[in-house]
């Protein structure tokens, strides 16, 4: 059977360049950074050469990286780590209603422990607004945490403008950059980012490894309690392989990201023309201009989405949705609930996410199979 | 994550659709997740002599729908009357612990519309 690979919003293979130039860490070069000896110079000497050259990608100092665990590793650090070092001081966070679980449980803990949060409700396209950042700030108003690329959606927020908007009020900005980073140009200067987090296994690179960048002067308490690792702000033994196949996962993005943005840009296109040629009753979710190029998020009226995801299956397309039967909790996502879908709508949406091993072969496969298993599961749904 | 009794039943569902002009209906819905299954059947001196399924759900509701109505074929209302969610899941060989209520969903469009049929005939006896 073929096996077509369109989830890459969820997570990505390992490029095997990536693999090539980890492989050395696990057996011959696997000292630990901390040690004094040889090996652990060779293994210091490649993080810091990583840190360097993650840190150059989004216009940072790589003295304002550090490596950890991942994208949620990344948020909890930001989130937990402002509010116990502002702890007097700051007493409001603002964030949104799209994050991922990473930001919204985290800042949900956090309201149990006396924080206040304003969660903002995206437009219909999943975007918020600059203004609707700048009413919502209160004197206590310490922090203000707004995704950078929504990950059902594709949907794109105005890092920039927000970020001045906390500048100019004297208000730490963080941003959950898991989905834009290595999709985007990011310049952490330019966009008055404070802190960003990004993961590696999204952008083909192993998974448990991340990073948090957070600007130089900036006060932020441990999460993670230790030796003093990475310049005395995330304890653990680095994880030295996962920071080199990082590295070049990132070397990579930086010499094809232009070229597949394009790519990838018009393959979505091609796709959508050829759903709406080829299936009644569907629209696409999403901003019609400001998304990143990879994913295409639909909703088919009258089919139920987990009925959908297992039928592609077991054609071998990997998708994912937001529907209430395939969330686990019964509830559809917090993220389509928030954009106000049509209920019959709701719980008909598919998410494709492109990548690299996607083909335009791929698409046509995808949507003759689609069409088939759309009309199947609509013949058998009771007419409301 | 679903047993292969329920990827065959999702894959090849009994009973799909709708009878014309039928003995009694049965229409339920979960306001929760949104699934929604519509039963008719067709009943001739007390046995059911047909039954059609059509449903708006996942994996295990149009499984479990397509279970409900294989055994009922062919059997006195008596004896279907006694079909319960929990015989659906079993005959299924299980299913996810989150998707139980899906086979009640199932249970809830039979007993509807065999109550649906006893009121039609002023039976004085109701199921639900
Ligand atoms: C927007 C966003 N934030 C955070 C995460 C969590 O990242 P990780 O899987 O590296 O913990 C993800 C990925 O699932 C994500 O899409
Ligand atoms: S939750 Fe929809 S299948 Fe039951």
């Amino acid at each position: 059977m073929r096996e077509i690979y369109m989830d890459h919003s969820a997570t990505t293979p390992v490029d095997g360049a990536v693999l090539e130039t980890m492989l050395p860490y696990f057996r011959e070069k696997f000292g630990n950074a901390s040690s004094i000896h040889q090996f652990g110079q060779e293994a210091r000497n490649v993080v810091e050469e990583a840190r360097e050259r993650v840190a150059g990608f989004i216009g940072a100092k790589s003295s304002e990286i550090t490596f950890l665990s991942g994208g949620s590793e990344a948020d909890n650090f930001a989130l937990q780590g402002l509010t116990s070092a502002y702890s007097g001081r700051g007493k409001h966070i603002i964030t949104t209603s799209i994050e991922h679980p990473a930001i919204i449980e985290t800042a949900n803990y956090l309201e149990q422990n006396g924080i206040s949060v304003t969660y903002l409700q995206p437009d219909k396209y999943g975007l918020i607004h600059p203004h609707q950042v700048e009413d919502a700030i209160r004197p206590e108003t310490f922090l203000i945490s707004v995704m950078h690329v929504n990950n059902e959606l594709g949907t794109m927020n105005p890092i920039g403008e927000i970020g001045a908007i906390a500048q100019n009020h004297g208000i730490l900005f963080h941003t959950d950059a898991v989905q834009a980073f290595g999709k985007l140009p990011i310049d952490v200067v330019a966009m008055n980012i404070d802190l960003l987090s990004a993961s590696s296994h999204k952008i083909y690179g192993p998974k448990g490894v991340g990073i948090l960048f957070i600007k130089e002067g900036t006060q932020i308490d441990k999460l993670i309690h230790g030796a003093a690792h990475e310049r005395n702000r995330r304890a653990g033994t680095e994880n030295v392989a996962g920071i080199v196949g990082f590295d070049k996962a990132v070397e990579i993005c930086e010499n094809v990201m232009t070229e597949e943005a394009a790519r990838l840009t018009v393959l979505r296109e091609y796709f959508w023309n050829k759903i709406e040629t080829s299936i009644p009753d569907v629209i696409q979710n999403g901003h019609p201009t400001e998304k990143i190029p990879g994913i295409l998020n639909m909703s088919f009226k009258g089919v139920e989405g987990e009925s959908l995801l297992i039928s592609l299956d077991m054609k071998g397309i990997a998708a994912s949705s937001g529907s209430a039967c395939s969330s686990g909790s019964n509830k559809p996502s917090h993220v389509l609930q928030s954009i106000r879908l049509a209920p019959e709508l709701l719980n008909g949406t598919l998410r494709f996410s492109l990548g690299r091993s996607n083909t335009e072969d791929d698409i046509d496969y995808t949507v003759d199979a689609l069409s088939e298993i759309v009309e199947r599961l609509r013949a058998m749904a009771p007419v409301s | 994550m679903y047993s292969r009794k329920v990827m065959d039943h999702f894959t090849n569902p009994c009973n799909v659709g709708e009878i014309e002009n039928p003995d009694g209906v049965g229409e339920v819905d979960n306001p929760t997740c949104g699934d929604m299954m519509r039963i008719t059947i067709r009943v001739e001196e007390g046995v059911i002599t047909d039954i059609k399924f059509k449903t708006f759900g996942g994996g295990a509701a149009i499984a479990a729908s397509s279970m409900v109505t294989e055994p009922v074929k062919g059997k006195p209302l008596k004896e279907t009357v006694k079909i319960t969610n929990k015989d659906v899941a079993e005959e299924l060989d299980g299913l996810p612990k989150v998707k139980l209520h899906c086979s009640l969903l199932a249970e809830n469009g039979l007993k509807a519309a065999l109550d649906d049929y006893y009121k039609k005939i002023s039976y004085p006896y109701f199921i639900m």
